[in-house]
């Protein structure tokens, strides 16, 4: 660094907003300055965030893979749930849940926080970010989680056997896009309810829990009543999971239905964010 | 730098940055801003004084360019606010009535991040910090969590980060609202240096002293209009007199012996627990209201201030 510009700013030299600020550089780039204060601020929770991303997932593979998966295979044989071991049925599953739960996490207490408890999306709405680039930043840092956590996940997975195809690491993409499409819905419902308790609780009863025991996770689709199945159908989760299925064994699946699913994730991550950019502009307006 | 912007830093104090015209602001409705006109000037601490709930945050708000307006006209640094948000926003500093820093990272962080919305560099801001660090006398709590830090201290740290980007105008609501007395004056202290920089500011308040304190030209608001607007001099001199006795006989005496008193001063004001007695020479007064055998429990001669002025526009006091 220049001697004399050091100097002149040890003596509090005003440079001002008109010079220092470069208004189109924020206008193309402002949103990753919110994602990079949010990365900051997960730093700070490493440990909760790897627990959650590798703990929470391994209670599932140890007690329904390993354990219930031994009481299948004991009774279907090798062949276990269509003609592969229970860990490999039940793996893309858990997978995707995994992303979906990193995403969900990092758009909701984040904007709990951001509009009602601290209101820190306030404080960067006083700055030149619009709200659509706070959304966006926001959103951006839930996929860094949802990348670190299924990458992790993934390797946990594979180290347990239950991933043999050579198309096996597609199933990571996949399940990045679950949780981005998830989470973007998740982005728009939470800045669009304004009671947060009602958020949580109904959320993880009402939502959560049913996509997670009824999107095929744990058994094929199939095999529930006629009304049940659109439950799967609407869930991120199964779409994910039926595809991760065809990527890591011998799944077999129409070509029609791989496009469907993976346009029904992008139609939820489009849908999804101009859905919280117009929530972000109309609560930060207050 | 386009011409607009070069037109504004070079231009001289005084120059008009914020004028607004018939301003209106409505919440369904409820009118909370009320059609008002102000201009403030490049350099000079301007202030928006009145209770609570007359208006001064929603127009700060608009001012702010995060609020829309509901009517009339107003231009920020040359700018509509509605048209142009990020472009003013780019030029303010922001401290808003309630600290709304992020308490989960350090104090250092802050600083950091919120010099990062600005697009700054990091090499900027790292130098930028230890100068606001200092400014905020914060610097043994560079790296505490903002959770663990005190009122005064979020609030220090609140203005020291509204600071980042070397704003233009610099926008306080209630800026020492909680604040102990000692906090208060270091305060002021800054602010006042801020302003020798240059920079214009922008305060709201319901607290006199801190108007007469810090600014040069205020308005009095009330139910989202203004009431009046000068100096806090020029206020004082027009709408009050250069002293007060404030005599106090016991809430149920007061009243009955206010009509004694009117003829011994020049105005007066009778409030629940006391009487304001308004005249150029506050122990003269007193003298005349002992001739006529009358005896308070206390008296007290003072200068007028704010406070007065505020009573006599709106046969209110200031501080619910």
């Amino acid at each position: 660094m220049d001697q004399t510009l050091t100097t002149q700013s040890n003596q509090n030299e005003r440079i001002g907003s008109l010079q220092l600020v470069n208004i189109k550089q924020i206008s193309r780039r402002g949103a990753l300055s919110v994602t990079e204060a949010r990365i900051r601020n997960m730093w700070k929770f490493f440990w909760v965030i790897a627990f959650e991303a590798l703990a929470n997932p391994m209670l599932y593979l140890v007690s329904v893979g390993i354990g219930i998966g031994a009481l299948v295979d004991q009774n279907l044989g090798s062949e276990g749930v269509g003609g592969v071991p229970y860990l490999t049925f039940i793996a893309p599953a858990l997978l995707a849940t995994t992303a979906i739960g990193g995403a969900m996490d990092e758009v909701v207490f984040p904007s709990l926080d951001g509009f009602k408890w601290q209101k820190t999306y306030f404080a960067m709405n006083s700055t030149p970010l619009s709200p659509r680039q706070i959304a966006t930043g926001v959103f951006l840092a839930a996929i860094v989680r949802t990348i670190f956590a299924v990458t992790c996940y993934w390797f946990l997975l594979y180290l347990f056997g239950a991933l043999d195809s050579p198309t096996a690491w597609l199933a990571i993409p996949v399940a990045i896009l679950a949780g981005a499409g998830f989470g973007a819905l998740m982005l728009g419902f939470v800045s669009y309810v304004d009671n947060e308790d009602l958020f949580l609780t109904v959320i993880n009863r009402l939502v959560i829990m049913p996509m997670f025991l009824f999107s095929g996770t744990f058994y094929p689709l199939s095999t529930m009543p006629l009304f049940l199945q659109p439950i799967g159908w609407i869930s991120p989760l199964w779409h994910a999971t039926e595809l991760g299925r065809f990527l890591t064994y011998d799944y077999e699946l129409a070509t029609p239905l791989v496009y469907i699913h993976v346009a029904v994730m992008f139609a939820l991550l489009v849908g999804g964010l101009a859905w919280a950019f117009k929530n972000f502009e109309r609560r930060l307006a207050k | 730098m386009s011409a607009q912007v070069s037109e504004i830093s070079q231009a001289p104090n005084g120059t008009p940055l914020i004028t607004a015209k018939g301003l209106i602001k409505r919440y369904g409705d409820f009118e909370a801003v009320a059609g008002i006109d102000f201009e403030v000037r490049k350099g000079e601490s301007f202030g928006f004084l009145g209770p609570n709930g007359a208006g001064k945050s929603s127009t700060m708000r608009i001012i702010a360019a995060t609020s829309q307006r509901s009517g009339g006209e107003i231009t920020i640094l040359g700018k509509d606010p509605d048209l142009h948000g990020p472009e003013i926003r780019a030029h303010l500093g922001v401290v808003p009535q309630t600290d709304n820093l992020d308490t989960q990272i350090t104090v250092e962080e802050n600083l950091y991040i919120y010099g990062r919305y600005f697009g700054l560099s990091r090499p900027f801001i790292r130098k930028k910090i230890e100068e606001l660090l200092e400014f905020a006398q914060l610097e043994e709590k560079r790296n505490t969590k903002v959770e663990a830090l005190s009122g005064g201290m979020k609030r220090r740290l609140t203005i020291a980060r509204s600071l980042v980007s070397e704003p233009e105008i610099l926008m306080l609501d209630e800026p020492t609202t909680g604040l102990d007395p000692q906090a208060r004056h270091i305060l002021w202290d800054r602010l006042f240096r801020l302003k020798e920089l240059g920079v214009t500011l922008l305060i709201t308040t319901h607290y006199m002293d801190e108007a007469e304190q810090l600014c040069d030209r205020l308005i009095v608001m009330d139910k989202g209009k203004i009431m009046a607007e000068a100096s806090p001099q020029e206020l004082i001199r027009i709408y009050s007199t250069k002293e007060v006795l404030e005599v106090r006989f016991g809430s149920e005496r007061n009243q009955a012996l206010a009509e004694q008193l009117t003829t011994l001063c020049e105005r007066i004001e009778v409030l629940p627990d006391r009487i304001l007695m308004y005249g150029e020479d506050g122990e003269g007064i007193l003298e005349k209201v002992y001739k006529k055998g009358l005896h308070p429990m206390t008296s007290l001669v003072r200068r007028s201030s704010l406070e007065d002025v505020f009573l006599r526009l709106t046969g209110r006091s200031l501080v619910d």
